[in-house]
């Protein structure tokens, strides 16, 4: 009697063991590790002859009291705001005209959105680094053509701040085509007729979005600025394949800081500190957000 | 001109010019990718950028192709996308089947930690799975990172299969059972196809997530350059080709294309057999 029905009881969890055991392992195991690692003297001699001792909270003290580490999170903060703020502008403004388009232009800007989407982000950043080449690059050229004649053969990633602007155009010009189109969809949910009754009553654009869009596609819109702030922070790839962080330090945020100090370094140890307190950093600042979206729920 | 159509023409001209610079500005770095790619050379380092190529050429994607190793490194590409994505569905297949079909203990507290898991920090994980695949003798495996590409991409699989799963009614399993199917056939002969979408739309997913990963490709094959994955690859780009910029451009057309065209094929499927399905139900 018990045999069927004691198989039927098990299959779920057979059929879920793989995914448990995956988790576990590729997951969750590194995780710990990484907690286990930073509370642990690991350099390059423990990693080829194991045995690292534990040293408590040494390697948090060691980054925490490195102004280069403050440095790091003051830049880190500066990137992801200047990158979200202009993401989630440029995303909404084009969201916003896609609404006010006719059928045509609109297939014709959605399909340019979906392609600048689709491409791959290492391919976009080789062509980005083309188009900003000092020599022959098109940028330069169209900038010199405007009056510009100091980018004449200008080399943006020799210089911080233009290696940071480059940075922050490729990661926005990546970043706007998700938004917008987000945005658009979250838009047409909202009725025409409630438009219409406002522009009756004589309510300017700026007051419609104010009182109309905002509030109904207040909740996509959240959700959307918390992907964005997640994506920027962490963002690793671009800035390591275009700059390595250079040049000096002029680049180089939390997860790069962290890939630096582990690599180059061979310290494991402060580079898995440091990781574990960007992931702290990050789950803070969107504790932070939740906490504002709730009270503001609560005082309607 | 009567003054209303005059006033909608004063609106729509400027939407309509803010809609084309929207449309150039995406466009215009793939089309100057592909573009650089196909001009002869002179076009390319002449001192006024050429717009449109004077002449079309295949030397530069000669030039990419016969670089040390490409073909290497798409196939390594290729064996850990396909090897991600089919174990990735199998694995998702099985627990979406479970929460969407099943009674259990644990299936809440199961569900909740697939979703916190779709937003694990992967970049913070960078050194430890440096360390462990250093330990377990698995740096510069192409297998390593086949493992992390699945793990990457499981989570966000299994949410999508169970709401697909959901979508389609159990009496339809349940009739085929009484027909005299086991409960494996009838899902395989019912269910199956009826999820071909949401396995298409899971697929891209992985597709282009392992294909584009970069970070833990460059992590962890560092000695045994024979098995770099093709990001890898391109973003060294001035090691292989220097200045060579119609080179770069080709080879950054190349492993744009298998994400593009799949984007393309696959979207249209997805959202006709979403619709489709919406239609028939």
């Amino acid at each position: 009697m018990s045999g069927p029905r004691r198989g039927a009881t098990l299959r779920p969890y057979l059929l879920v063991a793989p995914t448990v055991l995956g988790g576990a392992l590729l997951l969750g195991y590194p995780l710990v590790r990484n907690l286990l690692i930073s509370f642990q003297h690991y350099g390059m001699a423990e990693l080829i002859r194991g045995g690292a001792s534990f040293v408590g909270l040494r390697n948090y003290r060691t980054v925490l009291t490195d102004p280069e580490f403050w440095e790091v999170v003051r830049r880190t903060f500066w990137w992801t705001l200047v990158n979200v703020v202009l993401i989630m502008v440029i995303g909404t403004l084009v969201a916003l005209m896609m609404r006010r388009l006719g059928r045509g232009m609109r297939i014709l800007v959605t399909s340019g959105l979906v392609l600048a989407w689709a491409s791959p982000v290492i391919a976009t950043t080789t062509v980005f680094q083309w188009l900003f080449a000092s020599r022959l690059g098109i940028v330069n050229w169209v900038l010199v053509r405007l009056g510009f004649t100091s980018f004449e053969g200008y080399s943006w990633l020799a210089d911080g701040t233009a290696a940071f602007t480059v940075l922050v155009l490729l990661v926005v010009w990546q970043s706007v085509p998700f938004a917008a189109i987000t945005l658009h969809s979250a838009l047409l949910t909202v009725p025409e007729e409630l438009y219409e009754s406002a522009r009756l009553d004589g309510a300017g654009a700026w007051r419609i979005f104010q009182s109309i869009t905002l509030p109904l596609v207040r909740p996509i819109f959240g959700l959307v600025l918390c992907l964005e702030v997640i994506w920027v922070f962490r963002c690793f790839a671009q800035i390591w394949a275009v700059t390595r962080g250079g040049p000096g330090e002029a680049t180089t945020t939390l997860p790069v800081y962290a890939y630096r100090v582990a690599q180059s370094l061979h310290r494991y140890d402060l580079g898995s500190a440091v990781s574990t307190l960007t992931v702290l950093i990050l789950v803070a600042v969107l504790i932070a957000y939740f906490r504002q979206m709730f009270r503001q729920e609560a005082d309607r | 001109m009567n003054p209303r159509a005059l006033r909608r023409l004063r609106v729509r001209l400027p939407l309509n010019a803010a809609a084309l610079t929207v449309f150039v500005l995406c466009v215009f770095p793939v089309y100057w990718m592909v573009s650089t790619a196909f001009k002869p050379t002179p076009d390319i380092q002449s001192e006024t950028p050429v717009l449109l190529p004077t002449s079309l050429t295949l030397e530069h994607f000669a030039h990419a192709v016969e670089a040390d190793g490409f073909w290497l490194f798409w196939r390594n590409s290729l064996i850990v996308t396909a090897g991600c994505v089919l174990l990735a569905l199998v694995v998702a297949l099985g627990a979406a089947f479970a929460v969407a079909r099943m009674r259990w203990r644990g299936r809440r507290a199961f569900v909740l930690m697939v979703f916190i898991a779709q937003v694990a920090p992967w970049e913070a994980l960078l050194i430890p799975m440096y360390v462990i695949a250093r330990d377990a003798g698995l740096l510069d495996r192409l297998v390593t990172l086949t493992l992390i590409y699945f793990m990457i991409t499981l989570p966000f699989t299994i949410v999508t299969l169970r709401s697909f799963l959901a979508a389609v009614p159990a009496e339809l399993e349940e009739a085929a059972q009484v027909d005299g199917c086991t409960r494996v056939e009838a899902f395989r002969r019912v269910t199956l196809p009826l999820l071909a979408p949401g396995l298409l739309a899971t697929s891209l997913f992985g597709f282009i997530t392992a294909w584009n990963e970069y970070a833990f490709a460059n992590m962890l094959i560092i000695k045994n350059q024979d098995d770099r994955t093709l990001p890898v690859w391109l973003s060294s780009f001035s090691n292989v080709f220097g200045t060579d910029w119609g080179a770069t451009m080709a080879a950054s057309t190349l492993f744009a294309l298998p994400v593009l065209a799949l984007f393309l094929v696959l979207q249209g499927r997805v959202a006709a057999g979403m619709t489709g399905g919406a239609v028939k139900g």
